[in-house]
């Protein structure tokens, strides 16, 4: 198994203050981890790290083979992070957005065709404009954004916030389909029942430190 | 992916969203057009209004070029889609190229329907040995407001207040495009008594100022948008 993340007593700081401190923590490709800790636990500043946003301050922090103290930017091409926004254009439509995230990448029209349908927005979504879509359809057009990008890691905050039953129920199978295809995922969450049951681990994040 | 095709992409993306959204034809070129009016009204002199029409074209050009440029980074921010670009890996030059060509694009429509209210309102007339330089004028000095434009609208996208922040940097910035520009445009019009070899030399400045930040947008945009 390749190790996708390997951090080492990994220390990161943002505005002064140690958003990260000394987190050790160790990742293996087709792995679903679920980031579990309570609001400021630094869940989501691990998830920045990981993808090359966070600088490093002290310790050994390596994603996908790139050391993140020398050079975080190559990472993140290898990446993708969903957090709380959805990096959405809401004058375009679902299908406009899509198809430029996959353009970003040199994606296929049927890589694109294939990403909308596993997040159910083929068909009568597809023309809408984003800005008339309700939350847990703009989430399933971000996660479709996410998929027609191809990224090795998925790292997701939050990602079950806002959508419905159905929109979940494609997340999981989204994630274990692409966990099972090879892609590692990382997902930080509070909805511990339903993550949980998605993911192959659990890992406890505290005082930005990861504890087993 | 080369930076010329990310460029390609963001700057269709921008003009898809521009035309989806009519914010050009419905809010910007009216504003443009008003701003026009009301120093004509301001003067109220024909004679003064001639010889001053260059100067207040592009006056309302970098006035609208607010404008434009708060529109363009605010659909980036309205959803971090700039962040979630910076976090997909895309290439901050090819980003930057990309909107600065759609800006240009944008700045072009303004400009034509601008010289054309000058012609109708300010009475001035378009010369035949002044086209060539006027074409050359308008083409550099929006090269080099849309270079600007993009790099400051970077900088102040993730600033408190960045509303009233973009103006204050901004417009300072591009004081010797509005000097450069004017005093090409009135040779290229022949208003002062300028005959066009006077507006030549100020296509050399607006071609440094163009090329200055076009060079210095391709290489500081990813700092700005990383921090």
């Amino acid at each position: 198994m390749e190790q996708v993340v390997r951090l080492s007593d990994v220390v990161a700081v943002l505005g002064g203050f140690p958003v990260l401190a000394g987190a050790t923590l160790s990742v293996e490709s087709g792995e679903i981890v679920l980031l579990q800790g309570p609001n400021g636990a630094g869940k989501t500043s691990l998830l920045r790290l990981c993808a090359g946003l966070l600088p490093v301050e002290r310790g050994d922090a390596t994603v996908l083979g790139v050391d993140l103290a020398i050079d975080r930017r190559a990472v993140r091409p290898l990446v993708g992070l969903l957090g709380h926004a959805n990096g959405l254009y809401g004058d375009l439509t679902v299908d406009d957005n899509v198809r430029f995230w996959g353009a970003t990448v040199g994606a296929t029209p049927d890589e694109v065709a294939g990403a909308m349908d596993r997040m159910g927005l083929s068909g009568r979504l597809a023309p809408v404009v984003v800005n008339k879509l309700s939350a847990g359809q703009r989430r399933r057009t971000a996660l479709a954004c996410l998929v027609v990008r191809r990224a090795r890691l998925w790292l997701l905050d939050e990602p079950h916030a806002g959508l419905d039953a159905a929109g979940r129920d494609d997340l999981d199978a989204t994630l274990r389909q692409a966990a099972a295809s090879g892609a590692t995922v990382v997902v930080a969450s509070h909805e511990l029942e339903r993550a949980g049951s998605l993911a192959t681990r659990v890992v406890n994040v505290a005082g930005g430190q990861v504890q087993p | 992916m080369s930076p010329w095709r990310i460029a390609r992409l963001v700057a269709a993306k921008d003009l898809r969203i521009e035309r989806r959204s009519h914010i050009i034809t419905n809010q910007v070129l009216p504003f443009a057009a008003l701003v026009m009016v009301l120093f004509a009204f301001a003067l109220d002199n024909d004679d003064a209004l001639t010889r001053v029409a260059p100067g207040l074209v592009w006056m309302a050009t970098l006035f609208s070029l607010v404008v434009l440029v708060q529109r363009t980074f605010a659909v980036e921010a309205a959803d971090n889609a700039l962040d979630a670009l910076v976090v997909a890996g895309v290439r901050p030059e090819g980003i930057f190229h990309g909107k600065a060509m759609a800006l240009a694009a944008q700045l072009a429509v303004l400009e034509a329907v601008l010289l054309a209210a000058a012609m109708v309102l300010y009475r001035v007339e378009l010369r035949g040995e002044g086209i060539a330089l006027l074409a050359v004028t308008f083409v550099v000095a929006t090269l080099g407001l849309a270079f600007v434009g993009t790099l400051y609208g970077g900088l102040a996208a993730g600033a408190k207040g960045r509303e009233t922040l973009l103006p204050l940097l901004m417009l300072p910035v591009v004081a010797p495009v509005l000097i450069g520009a004017t005093r090409a445009t009135e040779a290229a019009l022949g208003t002062n008594d300028a005959t066009p070899s006077e507006g030549w030399p100020w296509i050399g400045l607006l071609a440094l100022f163009a090329v200055l930040f076009g060079a210095g947008g391709t290489y500081a945009f990813g700092s700005l948008l990383d921090d």
